[in-house]
């Protein structure tokens, strides 16, 4: 641990005195046996090197995005609709007779003209050119920083066009200065699924075991992968939110019984928002690692309670885990003793330590770019959390519970006796999962990044495209673990061996031996090299 | 892939469809990275810094670094100066940069932060330097955003020297650091002093040495722009990113400047090295001639690959008009030309450049996407594509060849490494159409027309 207080006051000792105060507060060195406060959400200090994206990243990049058969007109000028086109890896394929345009970017391209005297009508023609070129189940308009500035009514537009076409058009309100990352966004993107999409749609017979999946982005195909495995044990799995989704399936999200909630930033106010309205529970599930899989099955099964159901999944879990162990520990033997690092994600940060550990690499220090101190500290913290003007700015909906449609799936009683055994409705964060002296940094920076990898020297460190290669040049191997370096799946047993594959590659390439060149290695210069990071 | 794209054309006011160009910052910040120990800083929300930082990275995998203001909802009521006041003295602290270059974003341009204004009164370390480039998203392109910022490196930093020197100043367009290494190579063959700004040749191409450098050894010095008030001339490449830096140092220092188009394929290659031969006199150096020589007998050697055939070429004008010019120097036909930038001095260009190739396109445009661009081949067929990498769906949907040229290439690799400009890049490019087709034909032709030698 005393390496840890050391880098944690270097870090803190580089800084200007204000930043030095912000940042404090963001940085902690693990300790079990004390209640311990992470500063989450807050403004980053301007200059700062974040890797923070914004709220329109939030909105239309991760959960609006995704939906396949939705034309997604970005309303602004082009960079926004440009950069959030194909880059994210949520893969997609239209349903039978449906459509998928996840190979098109939309926008209304603002010129300055529009900027003076408005956008509003441009704004209609592109639905209207969109509508008749391409008649998609519905459109969703995401605004940029400008629209909210020169007050676009993106609302009224959409409420025209839709009576207009007869088809559902999205307005959010995700303009990229709102909130402090990409977490408004999310909030901003599940409110509006909530109040104009779910509940909407007609129902289907009613099949047993009737599930979705929130928080699944099916990056790299995860989501079919862990479809496969649910399929296999007789689950139904009416939507994901929002990986390869489509609009009537969203809109019959009400319809389940159980919610599954993998990514817990960017979906949990929709778990809640729908417990509140139809009486369907959720439980915080984790599909990442054999481990963490098999125990997320398991509290699925034991939520439903069913014994056919609980002999099946075990069944599933032997036959699956079994296809997998040997590859598996042959990895294991490759990676044995090694740390990582982990900075990505809603829950990754967190979920990958499981898996890491499985191919015996521990996690020494791990964070989020844009957590809550929920997802740290866990969801019990909630109450205690201080809304700040940039959080206020977001709206909480009031969602009451819905007289025709809500269908209490578990008494009180029930409820409270299943909580003691599965995270139903709970989730308690990231920080339990890391052991003492483990290093919790949230809005992990560049300077940061430097000091964490000299002081740790990680084998591995997890993380994004802006910081991977400036983890490369020190000698350590980076992972994007948004895009998973165009690889995957990752998520369920097959992701597993995937995940294992890849790492055990990335630590173990040739190439690493090369970075000295041989005269640099002779006898004469040794002690005078600069030996950093490797 | 891309189903959806009906063949029958309408005219769009209201909608791009998968656009061929982005917004002005991004090119800001590449052009930015091109000065010694710079850091760009983008004034507007953090999103913008991270999407431009993440897509120059995945072109480039390397480090791309920047700060930014970080807006919130409240510096939008307010104004940014607070944030880019205090942004700014938070990087000469914690960073260390020589000099930060401030980019302005479609947020900061529409509430009107005066940046200037900003950065005069805020207290910048003894010796650092701050300069900025207004880079509304909402006018031209990231190809605006680059010549706007290479403009202000030349308004902040080139001083006006009474005797001018020996020294071509050249502004080398929005290209690899690869083409920038190139330029300097040829020059330095032909013993032509100079300074080539900017220049991120070896700051997005770095090595792996196990030691991370923020500032990489790379990168046009400020003293050298400051110098370049003194040069005797100016050569611009392609007008589109380069002509306002060197008409901008005409103006400020009389500095008289030329401007070419990117030297991509023999003529304009040709007409680079007689450009800067009007301006040093002497003679073309044996090595550019043999190099010269051996394109030319590439061209002879394999025309039969690609003669005639049909192509349709898209992506930034400078690029674009370039390489129509080259490809009729190859004997192909340029059908379908675009860029997403505005400018109607790009469809004049084009028109001119075929008129001398005595070809007639059948359509050429500026401010157009990609969408339009497969619905013209939809309508009438090509046998390749030439473009970034944004091009790959068309090439599927239409199973005809893509050659990666241009920005962004976010699927495979080279261009950091191997240049596309001059002689050796235009053997280059004929060696990448070439295989493009051969491949193609080696892929999907007759049993019996496969063959070992072509």
């Amino acid at each position: 641990m005393a390496v840890e207080k050391k880098l944690q006051e270097k870090i803190l000792d580089a800084y200007p005195a204000k930043v030095m105060r912000n940042r404090k507060k963001h940085i902690l060195i693990r300790e079990s046996g004390e209640k311990q406060e992470i500063a989450a959400n807050t403004r980053t200090v301007p200059g700062i090197i974040t890797n923070r994206g914004c709220c329109f990243a939030g909105c239309k990049g991760v959960v609006i995005g995704p939906i396949v058969d939705m034309v997604h007109i970005v309303h602004g000028p082009i960079g926004c609709a440009y950069y959030s086109w194909g880059t994210r890896r949520n893969k997609g394929k239209a349903r039978p007779g449906g459509k998928n345009f996840l190979a098109y970017s939309f926008c209304t391209d603002m010129q300055e003209s529009d900027i003076v005297f408005g956008g509003e009508k441009k704004l209609m023609r592109a639905i209207e050119e969109a509508y008749e070129t391409f008649s998609p189940r519905a459109i969703s308009i995401s605004a940029t920083c400008p629209v909210g500035l020169i007050g676009d009514d993106i609302h009224q537009v959409a409420k025209q066009a839709s009576q207009k076409l007869g088809i559902p058009v999205l307005a959010f309100s995700c303009e990229g200065y709102k909130g402090v990352s990409q977490s408004a966004g999310h909030h901003i993107a599940n409110n509006k699924l909530m109040a104009e999409v779910v509940g909407t749609g007609e129902m289907e017979d009613k099949k047993p075991y009737s599930i979705s999946m929130l928080g699944e982005y099916n990056i790299g195909g995860d989501e079919w992968e862990i479809s496969r495995v649910l399929q296999k044990i007789g689950y139904h799995v009416i939507t994901t939110m929002t990986g390869n989704s489509v609009y009537d399936e969203i809109s019959r999200a009400h319809q389940a019984d159980l919610n599954l909630v993998q990514c817990h930033r960017s979906i949990n106010y929709i778990a809640d928002m729908i417990e509140t309205k139809y009486g369907l529970p959720w439980i915080k599930v984790n599909f990442i690692g054999i481990e963490a899989m098999s125990k997320s099955l398991r509290d699925m099964a034991r939520y439903f309670g069913d014994e056919d159901l609980i002999a099946r999944t075990e069944e599933v879990i032997a036959e699956e885990t079994a296809a997998v162990r040997d590859e598996i520990g042959s990895y294991k033997k490759m990676c044995e003793g090694k740390t990582a690092v982990l900075f990505v994600g809603g829950s990754r940060a967190h979920h990958y330590q499981g898996l890491l550990r499985e191919i015996g690499i521990d996690t020494v220090a791990a964070g989020y770019e844009f957590a809550h101190r929920d997802d740290y500290e866990g969801r019990d913290v909630i109450p205690d959390i201080k809304i700040d003007a940039d959080s206020r700015n977001i709206e909480e909906l009031d969602v009451r519970q819905d007289d025709k449609m809500y269908r209490l799936r578990l008494s009180k009683e029930k409820y409270e006796e299943l909580q003691k055994e599965i995270p139903l409705g709970r989730y308690a964060g990231l920080m339990t999962e890391m052991k003492d002296g483990t290093v919790v940094v949230d809005d992990l920076n560049h300077f940061e990044t430097e000091m964490l990898i000299k002081a740790l020297k990680p084998a591995f460190f997890g993380s994004g495209i802006k910081d991977k290669y400036i983890i490369q040049k020190m000698g350590v191997y980076s992972k994007q673990m948004h895009s998973y370096d165009y690889s995957g799946p990752y998520a369920g047993y097959r992701g597993a061996v995937n995940f294992a594959r890849d790492v055990a590659a990335g630590i173990h390439t040739p190439a690493w031996s090369y970075v000295t060149p041989p005269w640099k290695r002779q006898p004469s210069l040794v002690g005078k090299v600069a030996e950093e990071g490797a | 892939m891309l189903s959806y794209t009906p063949k029958e054309i309408k005219e769009r006011k209201g909608l791009v469809v998968n656009p061929a160009k982005t917004c002005q910052p991004i090119g800001a910040m590449y052009a930015a990275l091109g000065i010694h120990r710079c850091l760009p800083h983008s004034h507007g929300s953090q999103g913008c810094c991270s999407y431009h930082r993440m897509h120059l990275t995945r072109h480039y995998r390397d480090p791309i670094v920047a700060s930014t203001s970080s807006f919130t909802e409240g510096a939008c009521v307010f104004g940014g100066k607070a944030n880019l006041s205090k942004g700014l003295q938070n990087v000469f602290a914690i960073y260390d940069p020589d000099i930060v270059a401030v980019n302005t974003t479609c947020l900061s341009e529409t509430i009107g932060d005066d940046i200037g204004e900003i950065i005069r009164s805020t207290e910048i370390p003894e010796g650092k330097v701050v300069i900025h480039a207004n880079t509304p998203s909402y006018a031209g392109s990231h190809v605006t955003g680059f010549a706007n910022m290479v403009k202000a490196m030349v308004t902040y930093l080139a001083e006006p020297g009474e005797d001018k020197n020996n020294t071509l100043n050249i502004i080398p367009g929005f290209v690899e650091p690869s083409d920038m290494r190139e330029l300097k190579r040829m020059l330095a063959l032909m013993g032509t002093p100079h300074i080539l700004f900017p220049d991120t040749g070896g700051v997005v191409n770095a090595p792996m040495t196990g030691r991370y450098e923020m500032y990489p050894g790379g990168g046009v010095s400020i003293d050298d722009l400051k110098k370049t008030g003194s040069s005797k001339a100016t050569i611009a490449l392609g007008s589109f990113a380069s002509r306002d830096g060197a008409y901008e140092l005409e103006k400020k220092c009389d500095v008289p400047s030329t401007v070419l188009k990117l030297p991509i394929g023999i003529k304009a290659a040709d007409a680079f090295i007689m450009a800067v031969l009007s301006h040093t006199g002497g003679e073309v150096p044996t090595e550019l001639e043999f190099e010269r020589g051996q394109l030319v007998d590439l061209m002879v050697d394999v025309h039969s690959h690609y003669h005639g055939k049909k192509a349709a070429i898209f992506g930034d004008p400078d690029t674009v008009i370039a390489m129509t010019e080259f490809v009729l120097s190859l004997g192909m036909e340029p059908t379908h030309i675009l860029t997403g930038t505005p400018g109607k001095e790009f469809e004049k260009d084009i028109e001119d450049i075929c008129r001398e190739g005595k070809y007639t396109p059948a359509n050429v445009k500026s401010s157009g996407d990609l969408m339009e661009m497969h619905q013209w081949i939809m309508n009438e067929p090509v046998d390749i594509l030439i473009g970034n990498t944004y091009g790959k769906y068309i090439a599927r949907a239409e199973n005809i060849p893509l050659v990666r040229i241009g920005f962004p290439i976010l699927d495979r690799v080279g261009h950091s490494f191997f240049p596309t400009l001059g002689y050796m890049g235009a053997i280059r490019l004929i060696e990448k159409i070439s295989t493009a087709f051969l491949d193609q034909h080696d892929r999907e032709c007759e049993e019996e027309d496969f063959e070992l030698v072509m």
